[in-house]
């Protein structure tokens, strides 16, 4: 029965391929979409973990969490250091990560920071930052650069980098007088740490000195000798990782934080700020996966037509069938059969699509976003939904099933059309 | 023939509408086919031949009377039975389009076994294997088997496809074959090689042979030609066209 049902199929293969493509198509989809956005949220929750605040210049919280972790979005306003200082000092704080965003290179954010950001930022199930090669910067002009851009780049230690001002691909100065060198290189984390360029809090000061001088000219900046002789602390940063030494105390700093009067800050508590940033995109999830089950049902219907339309030039098919034997049951079987033969194989091939759309897109993903989305064996919800398809595929398969019955029941041998 | 054997097909007192409140196209008092006999069936175009046929395989019941093969009373068997029965019983010939279009010729040929053990028991109860018997048949077709066994069936001529469909109807040796106008798409000069095909086969295998035709020129061959407006006490309301 397998045998006729097959060699029926092939005789019908283009209508029968693109039933299946259809399928593929629409399985590709919605598994696509439902790996996205479990990375997606994977993802991002790996990339804060052990934060227990993030303070930055009074804003929306999810802005605030959005640039000073995921490198997404810009920062309206700085911290000063003077406030900088003072919520270091404070009794409950155990440490504080600087963070100074603003420029770039080659498309990369650098990041300003101190040591504690190798110290005390962590990811993922709260590991550390650890150096595939070289080690920390010590220089203003030392720079830490993550893997995606090592490997983008080609860089590689004691390299020298051009940094620019601005965060764009067009650099809106270029501190060509003021070469970094690459001291170090992480090793990757699958977060985005590693599209970053990390100097230290002076490098950012060095890099602005002509800057703000107004000596903008190429060919004539300032010597790096002279930088190295200027005053580079900081005068503000963009946002501060904040660790607590019981995190009992986590909403009060956060108050006492939010009600800072030198200047207005805000403290957010990462967690929150990530759920609140699902329920924005749970909108746009909800959507998109309403129009991926669209998709899969109109793939079925489809097959669904494409059966039921068989069925009339089909009828002296079953004719000969019903001579030679055949019961209606074998009829309604054998497509049955067919129908799930169409959804397996629709199912399968939408599996191997789907592989290919994440190797290529999970590419993509990786060097916009710093998202990773690793190929993965399918997860259960992954496998729930292969489940309900293919469940789908054989009750979308019984409806031109019943009819081939009623119809082979009431033509008898007679050979219609 | 002999006389006194069971005959093979019986019909008693049939009436057949096909549906309820349809007026019957078949009322027939009696209608018997003696063992290797072959009989002409004729009668013009809509007036119940091929509905008689389906009658006789057992695909349709009749409302009222009884129809017997080989002293089986169909009524008697359950559904699924009847479409065992047929396949063990009966070879068909169709018109037209008698073979699967996706099978090859020797699938086609050896379809009846896949659904029936006991005619697959005939032939391997003569010292053959399906394919040897395939291929016996086939040559009493005047087919090459060699030639044609594996071909897809849509590559071969319309007289060749119904030589098939007989290769088919007559393999394992069922004791009724039942042909509903065989010969109507083939020229009249393949028609009579078709028949005389048909009869030497089916004389080797003693089957008793109902074809159904409207061409009167063919009935001359036959044991025995019947009328169907002769057994039918339904009128023919469609006119004779033949
Ligand atoms: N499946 C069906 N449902 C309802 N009525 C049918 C069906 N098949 C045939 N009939 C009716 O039964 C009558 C007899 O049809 P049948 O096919 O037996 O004629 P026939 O003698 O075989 O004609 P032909 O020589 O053209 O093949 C016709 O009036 C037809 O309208
Ligand atoms: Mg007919």
């Amino acid at each position: 029965m397998i045998g006729i049902a097959w060699k029926s199929l092939c005789n019908r293969w283009p209508t029968a391929l693109l039933a299946m493509l259809a399928i593929a198509m629409s399985v590709a989809l919605i598994l696509s979409v439902e790996k996205v956005r479990r990375d997606a949220r994977n993802s991002f929750t790996q990339t804060v973990s052990g934060t227990d605040l993030i303070v930055g210049a009074r804003s929306g919280a999810v802005q605030l969490l959005l640039y000073s972790v995921f490198r997404i979005g810009n920062a309206t306003n700085n911290i000063s250091w003077e406030s900088v200082e003072e919520i270091s000092a404070r009794n409950a704080i155990d440490w504080v990560i600087p963070i100074s965003l603003g420029d770039s290179h080659a498309g990369f954010r650098v990041l300003g920071t101190n040591h504690d950001y190798f110290e005390h930022y962590r990811f993922g199930e709260k590991r550390t930052l650890t150096f595939a090669e070289g080690e920390r910067f010590d220089d203003v002009f030392d720079a830490v650069i993550g893997s995606e851009v090592a490997k983008q780049l080609g860089y590689t230690i004691g390299q020298d980098i051009v940094v620019a001002h601005g965060t764009g691909n067009v650099a809106l100065v270029e501190h060509e007088k003021q070469p970094f060198k690459v001291s170090g290189i992480l090793a990757p984390t699958g977060t985005p740490v590693d599209r970053a360029i990390h100097v230290s809090l002076q490098g950012i000061e060095a890099m602005h000195v002509d800057w703000r001088n107004g000596a903008n000219v190429k060919g004539e900046g300032t010597s790096a000798e002279a930088i190295r002789a200027m005053d580079l602390n900081p005068k503000a940063v963009t946002a501060l990782l904040v660790g607590l030494k019981s995190r009992g105390t986590v909403f009060r700093e956060q108050r006492t934080i939010n009600n800072y009067r030198a200047e207005p800050l805000l403290a957010i508590l990462p967690g929150v700020a990530l759920q609140e940033l699902w329920s924005l995109v749970s909108v746009a999830e909800m959507a998109l996966l309403i129009v991926s089950i669209m998709v899969v049902v109109a793939g079925l219907v489809n097959l669904m037509s494409v059966l039921l339309a068989g069925l009339n030039e089909r009828r002296r098919e079953m004719a000969v069938l019903r001579s030679v034997g055949a019961r209606p049951a074998h009829v309604f079987l054998l497509l049955c059969i067919e129908s799930t033969l169409l959804t397996l194989g629709g199912i399968v091939a939408g599996l191997v699509l789907h592989y290919i759309i994440t190797a290529i897109g999970s590419v993509f993903l990786m060097e916009r976003f710093g998202l990773s989305v690793p190929l993965t064996l399918p997860q259960s919800t992954e496998l729930k939904i292969l489940l309900s398809v293919a469940i789908a595929g054989l009750v979308a398969g019984t409806i031109p099933a019943l009819q081939a019955y009623r119809k082979s029941l009431s033509d008898g041998l007679s050979q219609k059309l | 023939m002999n006389a006194n054997a069971q005959p093979i097909v019986q019909l008693r007192d049939i009436q057949f509408a096909w549906h309820r409140n349809l007026s019957p196209v078949l009322s027939i008092e009696q209608f018997e086919l003696s063992r290797g006999e072959h009989v002409f069936l004729q009668g013009s175009s809509g007036s119940g031949k091929t509905t008689l046929l389906n009658l006789i395989a057992a695909v349709l019941l009749p409302q009222k009377g009884s129809v017997a093969i080989d002293g089986q009373p169909l009524a008697e068997l359950r559904r699924s039975k009847r479409d065992q029965f047929r396949v063990d019983h009966m070879g068909l010939v169709f018109q037209q389009f008698n073979l699967l279009p996706f099978l090859s010729v020797v699938e086609n040929v050896q379809l009846s076994c896949r659904f029936s053990p006991s005619r697959k028991r005939r032939v391997t109860q003569e010292g053959l294997t399906l394919d040897q018997e395939t291929d016996r048949l086939l040559s009493a077709m005047k087919l090459d088997p060699k030639e044609i066994k594996h071909k897809p069936t849509s590559e071969l001529s319309v007289g060749q496809q119904q030589r098939v469909a007989v290769a088919r109807a007559l393999i394992g040796r069922p004791p009724l074959i039942i042909a509903d106008e065989p010969t109507s798409s083939l020229d009249s000069d393949s028609r009579q090689a078709f028949l005389d095909l048909l009869f030497s086969e089916i004389e080797s295998a003693g089957s008793t042979l109902l074809f159904v035709s409207h061409d009167a020129a063919l009935a001359s061959s036959f044991d025995r030609r019947i009328d169907l407006k002769d057994i039918n006490r339904v009128a023919d309301l469609s006119g004779d066209l033949s």
